[in-house]
């Protein structure tokens, strides 16, 4: 028995928009089965996962807050997984955000305030992750180091570099001995978008990134440059590209959208530090960069599907005793079914029997 | 410092390395076939998993080192369904793989948690495993760490000495000459990959078995990356792995004994040096290797054949 | 040859071989009616050959006339989608080159199927049948260099030899399984003209030893030369078989094409201008692991000549192009165009001083091939053809430029504005060479201009470029096709391990004298 791949001469829209959802469906029912083997009832994990929290008003602004930060991530990481740069980083780029931009919420903890605090905090979380980004960028183009490794074990560094500064010199000296630092003012927190509910400003920013990115990558010849090195790496050469160029510049921009979702979420959710501030965004932007096929729209609704799996984890946590490693299961799976429905559609499958 | 201390220091060191050295000789052997697989932290950890859950049921380490194992496997045969045969993007089919290992672990060990058994029992040869300063560290470590010893050799026998380990170099090199003599490229890549799997899963089931004699979430704690660094930066021979995974195992323990030492240095800090010293070990390797002559240079490429 | 033809093969399908009355005329390998498809494609149409021991039958045909699917048909690396083979008269199936060695069936590939980082030995070793230790193996390699005369060094790794050497791995791998049916894919394109006497050599020793040679080649003179028989195919179908030895080489190449080749014709007289491309004593290390470094280049292209490179593979050709496009920088005063010293700038900074650079893979390097053809149009073009204003792209404009350059070179597209990879390699070569052309370059440079491209779309490639040095431009055209380059060139210079020798003028040289260059130059015999 073989399998065949024959390439396809055309490729079709169509085939283009039904290979996502397919995978989606059959991670579905992989999902279910595996949820079977636990002894739990599919159907009901199915209603709870993925109905359940589309039906209630306070879950969609919950929907929206929780796909924000994976969109943002998720938007980034396209300009780096497009040009073949492989940033799995973006968690540590996250958190080091996180620290950078909280830091000013921390030092104007009980002063003046001001309305320049929050766009402030804002910059220096972007900043915080563009900085943190360009240790394994730079370390690729001076000495080609992986970028896979380097970012990666910069993610365990940040969240030790986290967890040091929390119990450590930035603990709230009034807060019982928690690890956590003070409250962030008013000044330093995200505003409500909608009054008395949950969907806040940090939505918006993720929004204008995202219309930006799609922008820059249709219209600009920066975004050609993106598209072209993917494709053909000699070709991006032979167009006066300079990969040690690109290559700073996509880290940059993924480590600063990924810092700028992590202040966002501290500002924003949070609303202070503590030793845990991503239940693995970093990660999970990974499977919502491929769900989307790397394009801005693509991410926008696959960052709604993926989030809709973190609250329907949660729910069914508390609903059917299901751990919340099956949202992570549950997300390996998917990516595994996107990337093998991607093959669907560049090549024809044929099952080719041992006779010939 | 004593010599029993430098002896317990140096037995550390050893049991640190083990899992580095059972994880990264297996993928060592993938990534010489050409295919890249990032899935050995998901292998490891459901092995770790799988393992302690077997052997706390059955009440046998040895079978619960081979169930660790067999789930390693299974999971490399998914990796390579969708890499090898599908011809999927090989990064990014190992994060998936890493991601679903990481959270299949924590529903398989959920029911284990907490649980305790005894660990992996140690060699006992009369007389040379009591020999002063020496003989608990070469002749009384358990049955794992003289396992990946004899893995090392023999994968270093069988790449350079067999037939099939230079077909399988020869795939690594460059698949697309190797189809065309005729060499079943694909063939050759699964066998690899499962083999991998099955290190990988050993690795973690040595974590949980005997190394810490339980299992919790995420006691892996990043060992699969550092053990695919280890490859890179072992240059992909087996002898130089592990030392490799040696140097890396003092790192590791390093932090446990500098704590017990009272080094002024904040915990934080010390639980980081494995991590940034894999960063210093792959900037000195490529300064060193400034070309970057050793990697298999098919690695990583998807491979169709036509017919 | 009369007007009424030669054997059709193709007619007799259905008749078996008549026995003849001399000596073994069954014919060691018969193929008949194959055909294979590629899903909507035909690559063989129904077609049938023979071949008998003792016998070198050549097998010719443009690029993409289906010799290369045939051969791999033949062993066993593709199985026809109809027809049958017959070997020894019996009906067999090769569903695997293992099995196509076994009955003895052996393939020199074009190109070969070396692994670059192992070593002779170890190369050697794969091919043989898993019955055999490995042990034996020096043996057996000493006595195939005693009979034929092929020498080998058994532990330097493939990566640090030579096309020629590499080729003699290639053969002895053959040879070890004793073949009865040697195979060899356009053996010498990779060879120097002494080399490739040589090789007639060996080859002349094989045929007496009563094995049978298949010979495919689109070299006209070699096979007149070297083959008994020849078979033509032409769009996947067998054409014609004759006796090449009386034939002329007018006539192969019109059956080949099927018409009449428009000869390139020669350049208007036009005066030639200073020197507008210049090399001063470049010497470069390569970026590449197994590159080849350039050492003291230097060169003078005037204003309306052409200046050929000629050269093998791998002596240097891709780091000079890159060098002299900008893609490697070196030091500001090795590279002058029209006397400005650019060598410290980049490829857009040279474009913009007019220079137009053409590199010899159109798929992946010249064009993108997931891209549209417009968006390759930008890719060369975006700082010169005003494609980007202020980091903005304008497509409409691109999209004009590249209907013009479709239009101006005869680019066959199968719709307006197609992603390069569903162009044939002809017509994307065309694309490719119209867009540089088209912007009246001063200063053209280009590596294998017309590498696996279909006759006529060659002929039409060299016509513009030879136009183009006639309107005053500086051109320089790197080539392993020493006719292409004796058909074009005003002076040739040849390139070897890195190092180019002094140009001579074409008219005042002759093929031999540029093969023993291109070998290095010392001696009369091959290494």
């Amino acid at each position: 028995m073989r399998i065949d791949l024959e390439p396809r001469p055309k490729a079709s829209r169509t085939r283009e928009i039904v290979a996502p959802v397919a995978a989606l469906l059959v991670a579905i029912l992989i999902g279910g089965l595996v949820v079977k083997l636990l002894g739990k009832p599919p159907l009901q994990a199915f209603r709870v996962y993925f109905i359940d929290p589309l039906t209630e008003g306070w879950s969609l602004q919950e929907l929206a807050v929780k796909a924000s930060p994976l969109v943002l991530i998720a938007v980034g990481l396209s300009f780096c997984f497009r040009a073949n740069l492989w940033n799995i980083g973006a968690e540590g780029q996250f958190i080091a955000g996180g620290l950078f931009g909280g830091w000013l919420g921390i030092v104007t903890h009980g002063g003046s305030g001001g309305a320049w605090i929050l766009p402030a905090m804002l910059l220096l979380g972007a900043l915080g992750g563009l900085l943190y980004a360009m240790l394994p960028a730079v370390l690729k183009i001076w000495l080609g180091v992986s970028e896979i490794l380097t970012s990666l074990m910069l993610v365990y560094v940040a969240q030790l570099g986290l967890d040091y500064m929390v119990r450590g010199p930035w603990r709230d000296p009034m807060g019982f001995n928690f690890p956590v630092t003070v409250n962030f003012d008013a000044d330093a927190t995200l505003p409500l978008l909608v009054e008395g509910g949950r969907l806040h400003a940090g939505v918006a920013v993720t929004l204008a990134v995202l219309a930006v990115a799609a922008l820059v990558l249709s219209r600009t010849l920066f975004g050609f440059e993106v598209r072209l090195v993917g494709d053909a790496p000699k070709a991006a050469r032979f167009a006066g590209f300079s990969d040690r160029r690109l290559t700073v510049t996509v880290f940059a921009i993924s480590g600063a959208c990924a810092g700028l979702a992590g202040i966002s979420e501290v500002a924003g959710q949070i609303g202070q530090l503590q030793p845990s501030i991503s239940p693995g965004y970093g990660f999970t932007a990974i499977t919502v960069a491929f769900l989307g096929r790397l394009s801005p729209f693509g991410i926008l609704i696959a960052g709604l599907v993926l989030a809709l799996t973190y609250i329907g984890g949660e729910a069914a946590q508390v609903a059917l005793k299901l751990p919340l490693d099956m949202t992570m299961a549950f997300q390996g799976i998917l990516l595994m079914c996107v990337l093998g429905a991607d093959v669907f559609t560049r090549y024809r499958i044929r099952l080719v029997g041992r006779s010939g | 410092m004593s010599p029993e201390t430098i002896e317990l220091v140096l037995i550390s060191v050893v049991t640190a390395a083990t899992p580095l050295i059972l994880a990264a000789i297996g993928e060592l052997v993938v990534e010489r076939a050409g295919v890249l697989n990032l899935g050995v932290e998901g292998m490891m950890i459901v092995g770790a998993a799988i393992g302690f859950a077997a052997a706390y049921t059955t009440d046998s380490t040895l079978l619960g080192a081979l169930a660790g194992m067999a789930a390693g496997v299974l999971l490399s045969a998914i990796f390579a369904i969708l890499a090898v045969f599908m011809a999927t993007n090989q990064v990014a089919t190992g994060l998936a793989l890493t991601i679903l290992g990481v959270g299949l672990s924590g529903l398989a060990g959920a029911a284990f948690v907490g649980l305790k058994r005894d660990g992996a029992t140690a060699l006992d040869l009369p007389g040379l495993s009591h020999l002063p300063y020496v003989g608990k560290l070469i002749f009384g470590e358990d049955l794992f760490v003289y396992c990946a010893v004899g893995l090392v050799a023999a994968v270093g026998y069988f790449l350079s000495r067999t037939r099939l380990g230079l077909t399988l170099r020869a795939v690594g090199d460059n698949h697309a000459s190797a189809h065309a003599l005729g060499v079943s490229v694909r063939r050759v890549r699964l066998i690899a990959v499962l083999f991998g799997g099955g290190c990988a899963g050993l690795a973690g089931a040595y974590l949980s078995l005997a190394y810490t004699p339980f299992w919790s979430p995420g006691m892996t704690a990043g060992r699969g990356w550092i053990a695919l660094a280890l490859v890179v930066f072992s240059s992909w021979k087996p002898w130089r792995c592990l030392a490799g995974a040696i140097l890396f195992g003092g790192a590791t323990t390093l932090q446990l004994h500098a704590q017990a030492f009272g080094f002024p240095v904040p915990a934080q800090f010390m639980s980081a040096l494995p991590y940034l010293a894999t960063i210093v070990a792959l900037v000195l390797l490529s300064i060193l290797d400034r070309r970057g002559t050793a990697a298999p240079a098919a690695l990583g490429q998807p491979f169709v054949p036509d017919r | 040859m009369t007007p009424s033809g030669p054997t059709a093969p193709a007619d007799s399908a259905d008749r078996q071989p008549a026995p003849a009355a001399a000596t073994g005329t069954i014919p060691l390998v018969a193929v008949r009616n194959i055909v294979k498809r590629f899903g909507g494609f035909t690559a063989n149409d129904h077609i049938s050959m023979e071949f008998m021991a003792g016998e070198v039958h050549a097998l010719l045909g443009e690029n993409g006339a289906g010799k290369s699917t045939l051969v791999k048909i033949l062993y066993g690396l593709l199985e026809p989608t109809e027809g049958d083979i017959f070997f020894d008269g019996e009906k067999v199936r090769l569903a695997s080159p293992e099995e196509a060695r076994a009955r003895g069936i052996g393939m020199v590939f074009q190109h070969f199927s070396l692994f670059e980082n192992l070593t002779v030995s170890e190369n050697i070793a794969l091919v043989l049948p898993r019955t055999e230790g490995l042990d034996r193996l020096p043996q057996r390699i000493d006595e195939i260099a005693q009979r034929y005369g092929i020498v080998l060094e058994p532990d330097r790794p493939v990566w640090t030899l030579s096309a020629g050497e590499r080729q003699r791995i290639e053969i002895t791998r053959c040879l070890l399984q004793d073949p009865r049916l040697l195979i060899l894919d356009e053996p010498t394109s990779v060879l120097t003209p002494q080399e490739a006497d040589t090789l007639f050599a060996t080859l002349e020793r094989l045929k007496q030893e009563g094995r049978a040679l298949l010979y495919i080649s689109h070299r006209l003179e070699e096979v007149k030369r070297l083959c008994d028989r020849a078979t033509i195919l032409r769009m996947g179908k067998v054409v014609a078989t004759c006796d090449p030895k009386l034939e002329s080489a007018r006539s192969l190449a019109a059956l080949m094409v099927g018409a009449q080749i428009k000869e390139v014709k020669a350049a208007v007289a036009h005066p030639i201008g200073g020197a507008r491309l210049e090399i001063r004593d470049l010497t470069l290390p390569s970026a590449e692991v197994h590159g080849t470094a350039l050492k003291r280049i230097s060169m003078a292209v005037r204003g309306g000549e052409i200046l050929g490179i000629a050269g093998i593979a791998g002596n240097g050709q891709s780091e000079l192009f890159a060098a002299l496009s900008g893609e490697t920088k070196a030091s500001a005063q090795t590279i002058v165009l029209d006397g400005k010293e650019v060598g410290a700038l980049g490829v857009t900074a040279r474009r913009q001083s007019n220079a137009a650079f053409v590199p010899e893979e159109r798929n992946g390097h010249a064009a993108a091939p997931d891209l549209s053809l417009s968006e390759n149009v930008i890719l060369s073009r975006h700082a010169t053809g005003g494609l980007a204003r202020y980091g903005f792209l304008r497509r409409a404009a691109a999209r004009t430029l590249a209907k013009t350059i479709i239009r101006t070179f005869d680019v066959r597209t199968a719709s307006a504005d197609p992603k390069a990879r569903t162009l044939s390699g002809g017509n994307l070569q065309k694309f490719v060479v119209g867009r540089e052309i088209l912007r009246e370059p001063s200063v053209f440079v280009v590596n294998q201009p017309t590498w696996g491209v279909d006759a006529a779309a060659a002929a039409a490639i060299r016509q513009a470029i030879v136009d183009l040095a006639a309107r005053g431009a500086a051109v320089a055209v790197i080539s392993q096709d020493l006719d292409e380059l004796f058909e074009i060139s005003d002076r040739i210079a040849v390139i070897h391990h890195g190092a180019l020798s002094p140009a001579r003028a074409a008219r005042e040289t002759s093929r031999e004298e540029i093969g023993l260059l291109m070998g290095g130059a010392d001696g009369q015999h091959a290494h």
